[in-house]
């Protein structure tokens, strides 16, 4: 009874936030509301009893994704009034292809039934309430799956690379650490020991040429010192 | 539906109640996608909308059928996702350092 209760109310949450991540006029708060439907669904995942899905969702899709849409959605200087002309035009198509597309969901939902067999057919039973569902998971994740996980971590690893790749800007006139040529210094570097208090200009160390703008700042110094 | 399976959690909810939710959600990201033809970043925010109704019709599934196979899928389905997002977002980027602006019905100058 509980758990009725508590799904229609995550489940309404869950549908009246994916309306507004759709229509909402500031993409920030489509980007809110997309985090509150990420909650509202790990919730589902809950009561259908995926715990650790449930937990994944919230971890990645709260903690990376919705953060990483955040950060773009405020990160670039967008012109959002411009962006919502089309929207008058658009939602009338939108809504007939979204309704055919419900309504024959719905006659699929009304038509379909298990196989008899579908038991039988199990791949990976639930092992039951002995074994929480973390472990469930493991067991057959690291046996039975191992090599859909790692083909899984290479196409995140990809799609980090790419990532990279297709953001990373080579500016001209940038100077950057030159760690082939520090390596490969030879001859100039030694150790010298400086008398205690006689400062290294007294050694003709040389030093990086001074400001042009010095003299005026230092007429300023003695000026404001002289205040004092 | 077979009243014999649903064992370990009690499904006080039919099943019907979840694939309902997934459909609704998956007609709302399709929505999206044509309501914000000109914002990349509320159709990429669609494509998720999608993809969590699909996970959701998963683990429905899973948690019925009492086969944990669903669960593994839908993670990968989460991986799959969060590398397109992260792709998708570094085009948006690029494309709005380039353009500077992120019109869809501007990007076909993008082939070639």
């Amino acid at each position: 009874m509980i758990a009725a209760l508590a799904f229609y109310l995550f489940a309404a949450v869950l549908i009246a936030s994916a309306v507004m991540v759709v229509t909402a006029r500031n993409p920030v708060h489509s980007v809110l509301f997309l985090i509150l439907a990420f909650f509202n669904a790990a919730a589902l995942f809950l009561i259908a009893g995926a715990e650790f899905l449930a937990m994944i969702l919230v971890i990645v899709y709260v903690g990376a994704v919705a953060v990483l849409f955040l950060f773009v959605v405020m990160m670039l200087d967008i012109d959002f009034a411009r962006l919502r002309e089309g929207f008058q035009r658009y939602a009338p198509i939108g809504a007939v292809v979204g309704g055919i597309l419900f309504l024959e969901l719905l006659l699929v939902l009304g038509s379909w039934t298990f196989a008899d067999q579908s038991e039988d057919l199990r791949l990976s039973p639930n092992p039951g309430a002995s074994v929480t569902n973390a472990e469930a998971i493991g067991r057959i994740l690291y046996t039975d799956y191992v090599y859909l996980f790692q083909i899984s971590g290479l196409i995140l690893l990809v799609a980090m690379i790419g990532a990279i790749v297709l953001t990373l800007r080579e500016r001209v006139g940038t100077r950057r650490q030159n760690i082939e040529a520090q390596v490969a210094r030879s001859g100039s570097i030694s150790l010298e020991q400086v008398p205690t208090g006689a400062g290294i200009r007294a050694l003709g160390i040389r030093r990086p040429p001074e400001p042009e703008a010095e003299p005026p700042a230092v007429t300023h110094d003695a000026h404001h010192g002289g205040h004092h | 539906m077979t009243p014999t399976m649903g064992g370990t959690t009690e499904m006080a909810i039919g099943l019907a109640h979840y694939l309902t939710v997934g459909a609704i959600l998956l007609v709302l990201g399709v929505f999206g996608i044509f309501l914000n033809r000109k914002n990349v970043i509320v159709i990429l925010m669609s494509i998720e909308l999608i993809l969590l109704s699909v996970n959701l019709n998963f683990v429905a599934f899973s948690a019925w059928l009492d086969d944990l196979t669903g669960q593994i899928f839908a993670m990968f389905v989460l991986t799959v996702a969060a590398a397109e997002a992260a792709i998708g977002l570094a085009i948006v980027v690029i494309y709005f350092r380039n353009r500077g602006s992120i019109e869809v019905e501007d990007i076909s100058t993008l082939k070639g």
